[in-house]
């Protein structure tokens, strides 16, 4: 699409450096620029926007309207209707969204907070620790992101399949399943961060006596924040979005669950509901949004603000 | 359309909730994860006797079936879990077939499973993971159903699934009132078949209107419904014994016969006179999700689409569906009106140990009473020669279980789910939908799903 | 104590409470451990910092790779050795071939799109009035799991005979300018790029968040002295905004071309891998699972794991040269 934007920087580098003082042509460019840039970031805006906006539409029409004609027909010849949203949201205990949703929060949470806490640590351990091997085993950790999950089910499943605590902590499988699957990315991640930490802040600490554990929560802790909550909302939303690990960990029980797991039984096994699968995608991605708007202000200063500040 | 003003409540509640309302909300229903306290039985359970009674025992079935076909299947064993003392925990999902692989090799499996084809049965058979059916259930299968559904569920002569719903896939559906108001009659042969077809397509033909429809799209499982298209004509050009020669790998896959028998498939679906009516041109049937095709007729954009019978779950609410209605279907007919051979498919219950209460599931399972109740309940049909027709929920239903009894009638199930995966489930559906997309000849199909063939 | 057990809620706090219990234990043992000396302290912090990391690493991800490797030389039911033969099926295959070509155009476009609008659109939307709305513009996608993108852009690509009127929204756009309906998902090549379009529209979000945020970060004088220097907009971005946020970069890009190695989704959803779409992610769910045969399902699992290698060795050597710029 817009690659060509990036591909060009090489022979623009090699330029010589424009005139140093501003010229009325140079204000003009400036300005020409702001606006091509302006009408850029519109059309990137507008092209990511509009096939949601026409799923949002779909979700509100009848049945009948969506499959025979285009979503944007309901602009010029409206009929809207909630009933898609009543029947995702009531109907039966197989159809009703509600329980799955909390059983969606109730996989993801953990699951976003035991890879996060493990990560942190473990960046710590790959970034600030010296020890032998160090930068090998992160290779080897960096490297394991690409282990397909399908392989890594059947392996892991059998650890759980059977056992008592399966049957006490039935979402306990479900965590564990997905913190393993997200820790290679999430160390991967934060370590590269962490690394931009300036050394001189931790040995400044250290001479002041500080030990290990006081360098990490008190100098490395504080500086990563912004980069701990960005990943906080990926993971969430992966976890949210993720089908493979929820449908093979809760083995099709309906009590553990995740939303996308009844959203795409919805879908049925022979047909396409659209009108149910619109208005379900729907309310599966009010959530993330909540997270997102919650947790934004955290990117303000950036992800890596505390190493020019500091 | 009205919407009900609770259920509206409901969803202005849950859209307004974030974080904290989902958890309050899920204070009400669904959050006990403590064991369930059985409740002790009421009303008549003396039908139940025969199969024992037990205490706290629970039988989890794993199968396809998600939704409100869940519900239902659930509500039938209803009564007989409240007598016996079983429970039966039944989870469905549509990624069953990759999931029981994963869940047996994990040691996961439950204590049966629905399998949607015998092909996936006799694939757990292979491996090891099945019990044979109880000596209750073989009794009950022996009586209650036919050699053909049999023997699909019989390995090695042993019995491991028994058939527990079905349907038949011979169907050509079309719009009665249509029919009636041009003067079309339902024909009972091939010939008349075409002549009815030629016939619209001079009639009504034009740009956006053919006489035919037809869609093979269904996401990863893309290409089925040529397929069964496909077997069909195996069964009208070259007969039921050469169908199983060709299913069992006995004659290649491009055999001549084979040949002829996708021509005349080709003849309707690579006919841009006769398809693909509201959608385009006969390249747009590989990209048109398989029901969405079939609506074309409520719309008359179309007269006539080929559909199994399960087509019925498709239509819109409110559709009208039977021999006066909005749309019904007839029986797709072969060269001569005696022959009737009967494309079927249906889902096999097997069990993967052989627990006393796991047994006494699969047998009720094969009894007319559950087959009966099952049916009442509505939707779907079983191969149990026990099931009365008058219980069927529909009339497309009753024509379907009338099929499924008629003795005249030779059945034969889906080849494609009888052949090896890599072939059923793959490189028949690829090449299939190729030659819908134009790209190969018939023979040039063949001989590449020929090639794929497992040594 | 029951509500803790009994209920789905209480699960979720007890889970949140054990793994808090969890850390603190671990972080006290650290403190305790700092008082040691010599060799073991620096041993016993490893231990304790990435030890519970690595163990879950060990037994969830390094065990089933090594698993996969030996299946990969096995037959179908893992019980037989067959060598490389698993391997040459792939490549004799024809759809095999296809496979990994196409495997190949994603996994060069997407981290390359899905970077570059992530990139520029990070950098226009800077500091611009409407800055955390228009994120969460681009955002929007990532919130959508792959079921629902895929209904979403069937109403885009979807395709009727030109005498049909169009439901899908492109192809109504082309008509109304008078063109002929295309064939979206139908006519290869072009569809693998369609469907790629529709993963650089869930990553770029991804992208734009860790970008911009490192926009944020370059040192505000220095941009200040370029721009004194007469820099315009564009050679600001080329010649400090880029240099500066290399390493996000290549985080970046590194982890969307691993994703997409490992995306079969949309590819399922949306054509069902026909028409000359397939990728290899799909192809080994579909050996794997479908057709229940492990040997060659692993053996293509082992061929998307040596296609990061370039990928691994590129950001080991940025790793390097990041510690010399440092040291």
């Amino acid at each position: 699409m817009s690659a060509t934007i990036t591909t060009r920087p090489p022979e623009v580098a090699t330029r010589p450096p424009a005139p140093a003082r501003r010229t009325s042509a140079a204000r003009f460019r400036a300005m020409v620029t702001s606006r091509v840039g302006s009408a850029i970031a519109i059309v990137i805006a507008v092209l990511w926007t509009v096939p949601t906006v026409g799923l949002f539409v779909s979700s509100l029409r009848p049945e009948a309207d969506i499959r025979s004609s285009g979503w944007w027909h309901a602009f010029t010849d409206p009929s809207f209707t909630l009933e898609n949203y009543a029947r995702v949201l009531g109907g039966s205990t197989s159809t009703n969204l509600a329980v799955y949703f909390q059983n969606s929060l109730v996989i993801a949470i953990p699951a976003t907070l035991l890879p996060l806490g493990l990560a942190i640590m473990a960046s710590y351990a790959f970034s600030v620790l010296r020890w032998p091997g160090r930068d090998w085993v992160f290779v080897g950790v960096f490297a394991l992101q690409v282990v397909p999950l399908q392989m890594a089910l059947v392996p892991l499943l059998r650890i759980f399949s059977g056992t008592q605590v399966a049957d006490v902590l039935p979402f306990l499988s479900l965590w564990v399943a997905h913190t393993i699957f997200a820790l290679p990315l999430a160390i991967f991640l934060l370590h590269n961060f962490m690394a931009e930490v300036p050394r001189e802040l931790i040995e400044a600490a250290q001479i002041d006596g500080a030990g290990h554990v006081t360098v990490f929560l008190r100098v490395v802790l504080p500086l990563m924040l912004p980069a701990i909550a960005s990943f906080a909302i990926f993971q969430f939303l992966w976890v949210w979005n993720d089908l493979l690990v929820g449908l093979t960990f809760s083995g099709g029980s309906r009590t553990v669950q995740p939303l996308t797991a009844a959203l795409a039984a919805m879908a049925g096994d022979r047909g396409q509901e659209w009108h149910l699968l619109t208005a379900g995608a729907f309310v599966s991605m009010l959530l993330p949004l909540v997270v997102f708007f919650a947790l934004q202000r955290y990117f303000v200063r950036g992800l890596l603000a505390g190493s020019v500040k500091g | 359309m009205i919407v009900n003003r609770t259920r509206a409540r409901r969803v202005s509640a849950v859209v307004a909730g974030g974080l904290v309302s989902a958890l309050a909300l899920s204070a009400c229903a669904g959050d006990d994860l403590g064991g369930g306290g059985g409740d002790s039985a009421g009303g008549d359970c003396g039908a139940f006797e025969q199969y024992g009674t037990f205490d706290g025992e629970t039988v989890t079935i794993s199968s396809t079936i998600s939704d409100q076909e869940a519900d239902q299947l659930e509500e039938s064993w209803a009564d007989f879990t409240e007598c016996t003392g079983i429970t039966i925990e039944h989870n469905g999902t549509n990624e069953f077939e990759s999931q029981i692989f994963v869940q047996v090799e994990g040691g996961n499996a439950p204590n049966l499973a629905i399998f949607p084809q015998p092909g996936l049965l006799s694939r757990m058979q292979a491996e090891g993971h099945l019990a044979p059916a109880g000596a209750d259930a073989q009794a009950a299968a022996e009586e209650n159903y036919t050699e053909d559904w049999l023997s699909y569920g019989t390995i090695d002569d042993e019995l491991y699934g028994i058939p527990v719903m079905g349907s038949v896939k011979s169907f050509v559906w079309y719009s009665p009132s249509a029919f009636e108001e041009n003067g079309y009659e339902v024909p009972t042969t091939w010939d008349e078949l075409m002549a009815l077809s030629d016939r619209i397509a001079a009639d009504q033909g034009d740009e956006t209107v053919k006489p035919w429809c037809s869609g093979i799209e269904s996401g990863g499982a893309t290409g089925w419904p040529a397929t069964d298209f496909v077997e069909d004509m195996v069964l009208r050009e070259a007969g039921p014994d050469v169908y199983d020669q060709w299913v069992n790998h006995e004659i290649p896959f491009d055999d001549p016969q084979i040949v002829a028998s996708v021509d005349r498939a080709g003849a309707i679906l690579q006919d841009p006179e006769r398809v693909n009516g509201g959608i385009g041109d006969p390249r747009s049937v590989a990209t048109t999700p398989w029901a969405e095709a079939g609506l074309q007729v409520l719309d008359g954009n179309c007269f006539l689409f080929r559909a199994a019978s399960f087509f019925e779950a498709q239509l819109p609410e409110g559709t009208e569906v039977g021999p006066d209605g909005d749309i019904f279907a007839f029986y797709l007919p072969a060269d001569e009106a005696e022959d009737r051979p009967l494309l079927v498919a249906g889902d096999y219950v097997g069990a993967f140990d052989d627990g006393a209460a796991t047994q006494a599931v699969q047998a009720y399972l094969a009894s007319p009473e559950w087959a009966n109740s099952r049916v009442s309940i509505g939707g779907v049909v079983s191969p149990n020669q026990g099931v009365d027709p008058a219980n069927a929920s529909s009339d497309v239903l009753r024509l379907t279980l009338d099929l499924m009894q008629d003795e005249g009638a030779v059945a034969r199930f889906d080849g494609s789910d009888l052949m090896p995966s890599e072939v059923g489930a793959g490189s028949f559906w690829t090449a299939m939908t190729e030659w819908v997309d134009g790209r190969v000849d018939t023979e040039k199909a063949l001989a590449s799903i020929e090639s794929s063939w497992p040594k | 104590m029951s509500f803790l057990l009994y209920s789905k809620n209480g699960q979720l706090v007890l889970a949140i409470v054990a793994f808090a219990a969890v850390v603190a234990l671990l972080l006290l043992t650290a403190r305790l451990a700092e008082r040691l000396r010599g060799r073991g302290r620096s041993g016993v912090m490893v231990l304790l910092f990435g030890g519970p990391a690595l163990l879950l690493l060990a037994v969830g991800l390094v065990y089933p790779a090594l698993r996969t490797l030996w299946m990969s030389f096995m037959d179908a039911r893992s019980e037989t050795f067959v060598g490389w033969a698993n391997y040459a099926h792939v490549f004799v295959d024809p759809g095999g071939v296809v496979a990994l070509r196409n495997t190949l155009a994603w996994v060069v476009l997407t981290p390359l799109c899905a970077t570059a609008i992530g990139l520029v659109y990070a950098v226009l939307i800077d500091r611009s009035r409407f800055e955390s709305a228009a994120k969460s513009l681009l955002f929007l996608p990532m919130a959508i799991s792959f079921v629902g993108a895929g209904i979403i852009w069937r109403f885009v690509y979807e395709y009727r005979g030109a005498a049909q009127e169009q439901t899908g929204l492109l192809n109504a756009v082309i008509v109304w300018l008078g063109g002929d309906p295309v064939r979206f998902l139908q006519d290869s090549p072009l569809n693998t790029l369609f469907l790629i379009a529709v993963l650089v529209w869930t990553e770029a979000g991804f992208a734009m968040v860790i970008l911009s945020a490192a926009i944020k970060a370059v040192p505000q004088d220095v941009v200040e002295a370029a721009r004194l220097d007469g820099a315009n907009a564009w050679q600001l971005f080329v010649r400090i905004t880029v240099p500066s946020i290399r390493p996000s970069l290549v985080v970046v890009l590194t982890t969307i071309s691993i994703a997409t190695l490992k995306i079969f989704d949309i590819t399922r959803t949306m054509t069902g891998a026909q028409f000359d779409t397939q990728v290899l992610a799909n192809e080994m769910y579909d050996w794997s699972f479908v057709f229940g045969d492990n040997g060659i399902g692993s053996a293509m699992a082992v061929l998307i794991f040596l296609l990061v290698i370039p990928l691994v060795v590129y950001n080991v050597r940025q790793m390097a040269r990041n510690r010399a710029v440092r040291a």
